[in-house]
């Protein structure tokens, strides 16, 4: 692949990266995540950790539905510091 | 036959890291981590807000922490880790909003002071040239140290555990302690998820688990673990140097060097347990003390909340040591929130009481025996 390859658009991880700490031993998508970003940006990992996992499944052999994810963290899509400190009494 | 280990230390997280680290360079022998999780930094270390700070209002913990900041300025070298642990040493700024807090910080700086740390005070218009945008109504004044600053715990966990693994250190993931086995008052082994090992020396580094993993032992520790919320925001342009933090409040807020603020907020209605997960209150709550003393935050959106655990001693000084009554159990817990800054030098006097090496800082005072004796020293200044 001539092109870096993108795995995750919030922070700029590219899939030679993944393969370069799936190589080292770092298997678990945490470990993924907690090096390289990936699924700590603004989409909450919608798009990357799908292709983390199969990326995991591959290096380990394992099937996809046996691969660990991270816990989802609100809140979903990110809201303003303001929003939020209007709180309910917004609604 | 059973498998066999000079050390094991239950807990990957920090602690138990940089005890295993300190451990191979001293040439303790075989060392077992044993993390319960499938990957390391799982409890605390992975959760937490990652500020290091040498403002601290008792003399020990200025020490151990200005031991332990020193050695993060050194660690990539130290570690050989290239890729870089994120060490963003731009201070704390610590607020005052009453009185009795401006002559409390009085005295921590000149305790800090007589102990080489550079902290000042600062009256309310120098803390907003430090923090433009903070909003100094009724602040009544804040104290500062440069050196201070904020790591990536990530990073500097891996740095640990590879330098510990190039050491000959056995880390192991998904290895749960389930039973520590005494002889005559002697600790002679572990049962773990993964199998027996028989060993001399435990240490007890397993963060919010320390009381789970110390009452295998028969031994009781006046701990408790409680929920700390937190939260991270899209990252935008520097615009904040130090973590800005209030004891009135309970806040802290922190711009990491990838851009993002962290901030968190203590509650004290918060009950005790191992709950870790996350409150729409905590939310609300945060942004608006947020809004309240940095204004300038309105706009940034948040991304994530979660929540980690503190274990909490009685004066909010971690326990550090033997245990008088059982040979070969020692305790590195009840970091009261401040466990990740203090990870460096408990890794040094953790391996030293071990292997009989002389220790950088005589924590004899942090025994778990304080407790029996009454001897509590406590620190008013925690999050």
């Amino acid at each position: 692949m001539a092109e870096p390859v993108i795995v995750c658009r919030c922070e700029d991880v590219t899939l030679a990266e993944v393969r370069r700490l799936l190589a080292m031993g770092y298997t678990h998508v945490e470990e993924l995540k907690r090096l390289l970003r990936c699924g700590m940006g603004p989409c909450g990992g919608r798009t990357c950790l799908p292709m983390l996992a199969g990326e995991v499944a591959r290096a380990t052999g394992k099937g996809l539905a046996e691969v660990e994810l991270p816990s989802a963290r609100p809140p979903g899509r990110p809201v303003s510091l303001r929003a939020i400190a209007r709180g309910s009494s917004d609604d | 036959m059973t498998e066999t280990a000079d050390v094991v230390i239950v807990g990957g997280g920090v602690i138990g890291l940089s005890i295993a680290y300190n451990l191979t360079r001293s040439g303790a022998g075989r060392v077992v981590v044993c993390e319960r999780s499938n990957w390391l930094g799982s409890g605390s270390t992975g959760r937490c807000g990652a500020g290091v700070r040498q403002q601290w209002g008792t003399e020990m913990n200025c020490r151990l922490a200005k031991a332990s900041i020193e050695w993060f300025e050194r660690a990539e070298a130290e570690l050989d880790y290239p890729d870089g642990i994120e060490f963003k040493q731009q201070g704390y700024l610590i607020l005052a909003f009453t009185a009795q807090q401006v002559e409390q910080f009085r005295r921590n700086v000149t305790l800090q002071r007589s102990l080489g740390i550079d902290s000042h005070c600062l009256a309310p218009a120098e803390c907003r040239d430090i923090v433009p945008y903070l909003d100094t109504t009724n602040l009544m004044g804040g104290t500062f140290c440069g050196k201070d600053g904020h790591i990536n715990p990530f990073r500097a966990l891996d740095a640990y555990a590879r330098a510990a693994t190039r050491g000959g250190a056995d880390i192991r993931k998904g290895c749960a302690v389930t039973g520590i086995e005494l002889e005559g008052g002697r600790v002679v082994g572990v049962v773990t998820s993964l199998g027996p090992i028989s060993t001399p020396v435990v240490v007890n580094a397993a963060g919010p688990w320390s009381q789970v993993v110390a009452a295998m032992a028969g031994v009781e520790l006046p701990v408790y673990s409680e929920r700390h919320q937190i939260l991270v925001t899209e990252p935008v342009a520097p615009a904040q140097g130090p973590m800005v933090i209030s004891f009135y409040h309970g806040f802290y807020c922190q711009q990491t060097p990838h851009g993002s603020f962290i901030m968190g907020l203590g509650d004290a209605r918060e009950p005790k347990g191992f709950d870790t997960g996350h409150s729409w209150t905590f939310l609300e709550e945060v942004a608006q003390t947020a809004l309240e003393l940095l204004p300038y935050l309105a706009s940034a959106r948040v991304v994530r909340q979660w929540s980690g655990l503190y274990n909490l001693t009685p004066d909010r000084q971690p326990i550090l040591g033997p245990v008088a009554g059982v040979i070969g159990l020692y305790l590195a817990v009840g970091f009261s929130g401040h466990g990740f800054m203090l990870a460096p030098v408990t890794g040094e006097i953790i391996a030293g009481l071990i292997t009989g090496a002389e220790v950088p800082v005589d924590v004899r005072p942090l025994n778990l025996d304080r407790f029996d004796r009454g001897a509590l020293i406590i620190e008013p200044s925690v999050v």
